[in-house]
């Protein structure tokens, strides 16, 4: 069937020759889970502009990309069902197709991907997509899955009923890709003529229906003064307490109840509102894939069901997913050591090479521990967050997440919320920005309005570098469970249960308190399983490293300055760079006692110049604050220095055992400089019961400024982000102090 | 009227409709859940809940709460 699929692109030679070389606009519209993302990169590449809509959080995801001579622009619309919006954030894909969406242009042209294993469901949005009027090309993607299926689909037949050009592709392997530009193209110049205005429309409704749309439109005209297009006054009819009555009513109760009595109508005269629209549209389905379709006589053994009654056993289900959770982390301890002590080494060789050349001073400070020392103390854990996302983008794309939200679903109940709250809050683990976005596709206000507020509690990858400094540094490398299992390991997975943990009550409380109502609906579709994509993960991991990156690189990078800056100043350091200078000088041999004398002194300046400086004073001033925590005031003042992001507290430590004279200077590292820290009394500044209660502060606190912007964005007050602030950095205080003292009641000091 | 939640693990049966008219409704009959399409019960989540279905050759999860209204005939 391939063959018949890509011989036909020949029937169309040289239509594009009579297009001006203008820039074209094509929409992408798709369900979930059809390999949307994949076919924007094929044709696109990864090269694509990242934004929001105006007023909504729906991410704007436009590429460009050159074909023959036309220069192309692709609009990636948000994976959806249905173009029947619900929510504001549905609204945008309909206002993008109808041309109404700011800031941007009305599309030439729609490109809808579908499934072509589930064809006869993912019509039902290209018959929504038709009824726009909008020239639209049909991609019939997953087509590998087609032919590993033996089902014969006759492609040429379905375009002819439908009228569209229809292409089979394999997004992943390119497959069908240079017959679909050429397809865009050709489709282009056949419209060419046809006017904007008169474009024809796919019409399914009844008489009745036609009739009672167009009055609608016309009593909205005359009651509001808004010309609306047919396709928003059809939603109008079909949509009980949609997004388009909100938008076009705005709470006019005498159009809402002339709407009420016109639904009533129709529903007298065989016109069921809103089941009318499910019977037309898949009644359209069924007449144009009738006969387009052989199935093989016997089904072929689906791999999927097999696995699904693994994955999804009583007993076997549960324990998978645990054992996947366990082996994720095992894994980021693993493969990352290498690379770690590579980005460590090359550190220490930057700061000496630097030390070396200049002479010391305001400048080399600033060079080697503010940028080199802060800096890349973030940059050495990105080897472990690439694994973390490299197994987050596999257990994505193999299908294995919606599992995993379905067998969350009954445990997510309790608290008051569904499996689909999972999804953001498994997103969450990576980073709560993206995961309170994701919570967007919770239709219920409330769930998502809870979820939105405990998913910063799961540990997002901002942690995991405070998790790993103290694991590495003070627990201890041994195995447990009969040598299976290392004991960081171990720790690190009960830090990330920790957040899951504290999050059920407080989910639970919000539910009893604010949030009163019922659970909402779980419908969800479960994709079939398959093989990950290498490109897809590869983009996923890509993505999520070079955004990490970017944090590292522009926030943490401000942030260090800015607390090297307050470490460095105000005071006179004119002697210790004197002594510095004399130290550094070639002629004094290791063993002498002017050396001694000469570090001895400098130790005594840099620490006096650190406790008289800006930070030190802050510092002291919280002291007796965070001392039940176990924390000196050092501490305390990198958990104020690493409020804008949570992982701004390695830059700050680092920063600040460089600038700190207490420090043996042979020490290489930031968590030498940590074992080997004391207090004025000569003890360790960390220890196991300070290093977890560090950790749990950590785990809880709401530090991270991005996280509150996007709650206030997200709920649309400052009112939630204020509230979570308080509330997590109360159960912060609370929960490093309750670790501490029961730490040193039970652990032997070290 | 028989509904999806009295069906047992691996039963099929044909959807014939859908009560109410709101929001949860439209997402079934999106999802497929429409009057004569064809639909099994593949399994439980380890909790016993959501439901596991297939219909129009995919697979999807609805609760149990949800499943009653769905009207079904064998």
């Amino acid at each position: 069937m391939s063959n018949s699929a890509s011989a036909e692109s020949a029937e169309n030679p040289g239509v594009e020759s009579n297009l001006p070389a203008s820039q074209l606009t094509f929409a992408l519209i798709g369900n979930p889970n059809t390999g949307k993302s994949t076919l924007f990169n094929a044709l696109a590449g990864m090269k694509a502009r990242v934004g929001n809509y105006p007023g909504v959080t729906v991410e704007k995801k436009v590429g460009n990309f050159q074909y023959q001579n036309h220069k192309i622009e692709l609009i990636d619309l948000p994976g959806t069902y249905s173009l029947s919006p619900r929510t504001a954030d549905e609204m945008v894909s309909v206002r993008v197709l109808l041309g109404s969406q700011e800031q941007t242009e009305i599309p030439d042209a729609a490109i809808c991907i579908v499934d072509a294993t589930h064809l006869q469901r993912h019509l039902y949005l290209l018959c929504q997509l038709l009824g726009l009027g909008l020239p639209t090309i049909l991609v019939l993607n997953m087509w590998d899955e087609v032919q590993k299926q033996k089902l014969e689909i006759d492609v040429k037949k379905l375009e002819q009923r439908l009228g569209i050009p229809v292409v089979a592709a394999c997004a992943r392997s390119g497959l069908g890709v240079p017959e679909l530009k050429e397809k865009m193209i050709a489709l282009i110049a056949n419209h060419q003529s046809t006017d904007k205005s008169k474009r024809n429309h796919l019409e399914l409704f009844p008489e009745n229906f036609q009739l009672a749309r167009a009055e609608i439109s016309k009593i909205i005209q005359e009651k509001t003064g808004q010309q609306i297009p047919e396709y928003l006054a059809e939603r109008l009819l079909l949509d009980i307490n949609g997004e388009t009555e909100r938008e076009v009513l705005k709470g006019n109760e005498a159009v809402a109840e002339i709407l009420r009595l016109k639904r009533e109508e129709l529903k007298q005269n065989g016109c069921p509102i809103p089941a009318i629209e499910p019977r037309v549209r898949y009644g359209w389905a069924r007449e144009m894939l009738g006969g387009i379709i052989q199935q093989p006589e016997l089904p072929v053994e689906q791999r999927g069901d097999y696995l699904d009654r693994w994955l999804t056993h009583r007993i076997w289900g549960p324990a998978v997913f645990a054992v996947i959770m366990l082996l994720m982390f095992q894994a980021i301890y693993t493969w990352a050591g290498p690379l770690m002590d590579g980005i460590e080494i090359i550190q220490d060789a930057i700061s000496r090479l630097i030390t070396g050349a200049m002479s010391p001073g305001a400048l080399r400070s600033l060079l080697t521990d503010g940028i080199v020392g802060g800096v890349g103390s973030v940059v050495v854990f990105l080897p472990q967050i690439l694994i973390l996302f490299l197994f987050i983008a596999i257990l994505e794309d193999c299908g294995y997440m919606s599992r995993a939200a379905f067998l969350m679903d009954r445990i997510m109940t309790k608290v008051g919320l569904s499996g689909k709250a999972f999804v953001p809050m498994i997103s969450s683990f990576a980073c709560a920005v993206p995961g309170i976005m994701a919570a967007r596709t919770i239709e219920d206000r409330k769930e998502r309005f809870v979820t939105i507020l405990v998913a910063p509690l799961m540990s997002c990858s901002a942690r995991l570098p405070v998790y790993l400094l103290m694991i590495n540094a003070f627990i201890p490398q041994q195995s447990i469970f009969g040598g299976f299992v290392s004991l960081q390991a171990f720790v690190l997975f009960c830090f990330y249960l920790l957040g899951v943990l504290v999050a059920i009550p407080v989910a639970w409380i919000l539910k009893k308190t604010w949030f009163k109502g019922e659970v909402a609906p779980f419908v969800m579709e479960l994709p079939n399983f398959k093989w990950p994509s290498f490109r897809v993960v590869f983009y996923r991991v890509w993505d999520r490293g070079r955004s990490f990156l970017k944090q590292a690189g522009t926030l943490i990078f401000l942030t260090t300055i800015i607390v090297w800056a307050a470490g460095y100043f105000p005071g006179d350091r004119t002697e210790l760079n004197q002594v510095m200078a004399q130290l550094e000088s070639e002629n004094l041999s290791k063993e002498d006692t002017a050396r001694e004398v000469l570090q001895e002194r400098s130790r005594e300046l840099s620490s006096q110049l650190l406790n008289d400086s800006f930070l030190g004073t802050a510092g002291h001033f919280i002291e007796p604050v965070v001392e039940p925590l176990g924390w000196d005031w050092r501490i305390g003042m990198g958990a104020i220095a690493s409020f804008p992001a949570r992982e701004v507290i390695i830059g700050t430590l680092g920063t600040i055992y460089s600038l700190g004279g207490d420090v043996n200077e042979e020490d290489t590292g930031l968590m030498a400089k940590m074992h080997s820290a004391r207090k004025a009394d000569g003890t360790p500044v960390y220890n196991v019961p300070v290093a977890l209660s560090v950790m749990v502060f950590f785990a809880l606190c709401a530090q991270c400024g991005a996280t509150l912007m996007v709650m206030r964005q997200e709920t649309n007050s400052w009112k939630w982000p204020l509230f979570s602030f308080t509330y997590m950095t109360t159960l912060a205080y609370l929960g490093a102090w309750t670790t501490y003292q029961i730490g040193i009641a039970i652990l032997p000091t070290v | 009227m028989p509904t999806l939640k009295t069906l047992n693990v691996g039963d099929q049966a044909t959807v014939s409709h859908i009560d109410g008219a709101d929001a949860i409704a439209m997402r079934l009959m999106e999802m497929g859940l429409f009057e004569g399409e064809s639909i099994r019960f593949v399994g439980k989540a380890p909790l016993g809940d959501p439901l596991e279905f297939e219909i129009c050759g995919c697979k999807i999860s609805l609760r149990s709460s949800e499943t009653e209204r769905v009207h079904i005939t064998s």
